[in-house]
């Protein structure tokens, strides 16, 4: 099966606050809030870290979750992000991304 | 002064907002009485500029949308931002600090002008414009913000008589060391310019009306949520949005922000002090 590769868009403004992670697209002023496990994710999204891993590795690890359902939830959150151009998916490596594309604190 | 500078001068208006001289610049006679009129409270002596713009005043039929196309674009556009709606076409330059507006005659056109070009200006300063009323009381300037028909004029209608009203409609929101309110012109329902003055801000509630007054505490994602959404920001330009974002960021981690539920009788002031 292949590798979703999955980074943040430069295309946003994002930053923790009280513990949240908030993220505004640029594109279409979408405002979201991110929970736990979702900002791990975001955290994590770094265009070289397939999705499967950062599940596996990350996502399970803290939360203590079973692999299929946090894959599954995984799978919903990044398609639903990237709808609106707030992660970039790609069944390749993304080069271009890097951690600081976001703007983040 | 020569009689050239006299002509000039004549033919200039300063309208200081937020701090912000900007000088409107027009031949036009009748659209500067308009204007010593409508910013009485808010006129500078013309060499104070920090921005200047040339107006022209045309016909309806001579302006550039005369379609009957009403809705309001904004854009960047060569670093340029262009505003244009159906009773004006202007644009900012903020590397030369000033522009030019084509506008008819009405006073709504050069009041979108100015509440637009203040948006612009502030963003780039992590200041803002908000949808609110506010006011000061002890020195301390309140905010209160809401959509329309959250209680804004209501709670400026009920302001004692020791409270400086700086608007019921919009509020301007200045940074420097600290987050400063100023008066601004722009009136609602209580169709009556603010004071001008200013002072920093103490408080930030987002209104609503209820059976009691009470103030109630709001998660951090809910204040930036709502005041998202009560940020005057008209252009779908990625880099302003990415500005407005941080903005309001910044302004909530600096002061604190509430729920106010008020019902509308004068005690809701005993609460803001």
């Amino acid at each position: 099966m292949a590798e979703t590769y999955i980074a943040r868009s430069p295309a946003i403004a994002a930053r923790m606050l009280g513990g949240e992670m908030m993220i505004m697209s640029a594109v279409d002023s979408t405002f979201f809030t991110l929970n736990e496990v979702a900002t791990l994710i975001w955290q994590s999204a770094d265009g070289y870290t397939p999705l499967s891993e950062i599940v596996e590795r990350k996502v399970c690890h803290e939360f203590e979750v079973e692999p299929e359902a946090a894959r599954v939830d995984a799978e919903h959150f990044v398609q639903e992000l990237s709808q609106h151009g707030i992660l970039l998916v790609s069944d390749k490596p993304i080069p271009a991304a890097t951690p600081g594309s976001a703007e983040q604190r | 002064m020569t009689l050239a500078d006299q002509f000039v001068s004549a033919a200039e208006v300063s309208v200081e907002i937020g701090g912000m001289p900007i000088v409107l610049r027009s031949t036009d006679r009748t659209f500067r009485a308009l204007v010593e009129t409508r910013y009485s409270a808010y006129l500078r002596p013309p060499e104070t500029a920090s921005f200047v713009f040339e107006v022209e005043v045309l016909p309806d039929h001579l302006l550039p949308r005369e379609d009957g196309e009403n809705d309001l674009r904004v854009w960047k556009q060569d670093g340029k931002w262009w505003l244009e709606r159906g009773d004006f076409q202007a644009y900012l330059d903020p590397a030369a600090r000033g522009g030019r507006i084509l506008q008819s005659a009405s006073p709504y056109a050069i009041d979108s002008v100015l509440r637009i070009v203040h948006t612009l200006i502030q963003a780039a300063q992590g200041g803002f414009l908000l949808h609110g009323a506010s006011a000061i009381r002890n020195g301390r300037a309140f905010l209160f913000s809401g959509v329309s028909g959250a209680g804004k004029t209501t709670i400026s209608r009920l302001a004692p008589p020791d409270a400086i009203l700086l608007t019921d409609e919009i509020s301007y929101v200045r940074r420097d060391d600290s987050y400063t309110a100023c008066g601004t012109p722009f009136a609602g329902e209580l169709a009556r310019p603010g004071e001008n003055a200013m002072a920093p801000i103490e408080h930030l509630f987002f209104l609503a009306k209820g059976p009691q007054n009470r103030i109630d505490p709001i998660a951090p994602a809910d204040a930036l949520r709502m005041l998202l959404r009560n940020i005057l920001f008209f252009a779908d330009d990625a880099e302003l949005i990415k500005m407005v974002f941080r903005s309001a960021m910044e302004f909530l981690g600096r002061v604190p922000a509430s729920r106010l539920t008020f019902y509308p009788d004068v005690r809701v002031w005993d609460l803001i002090q």
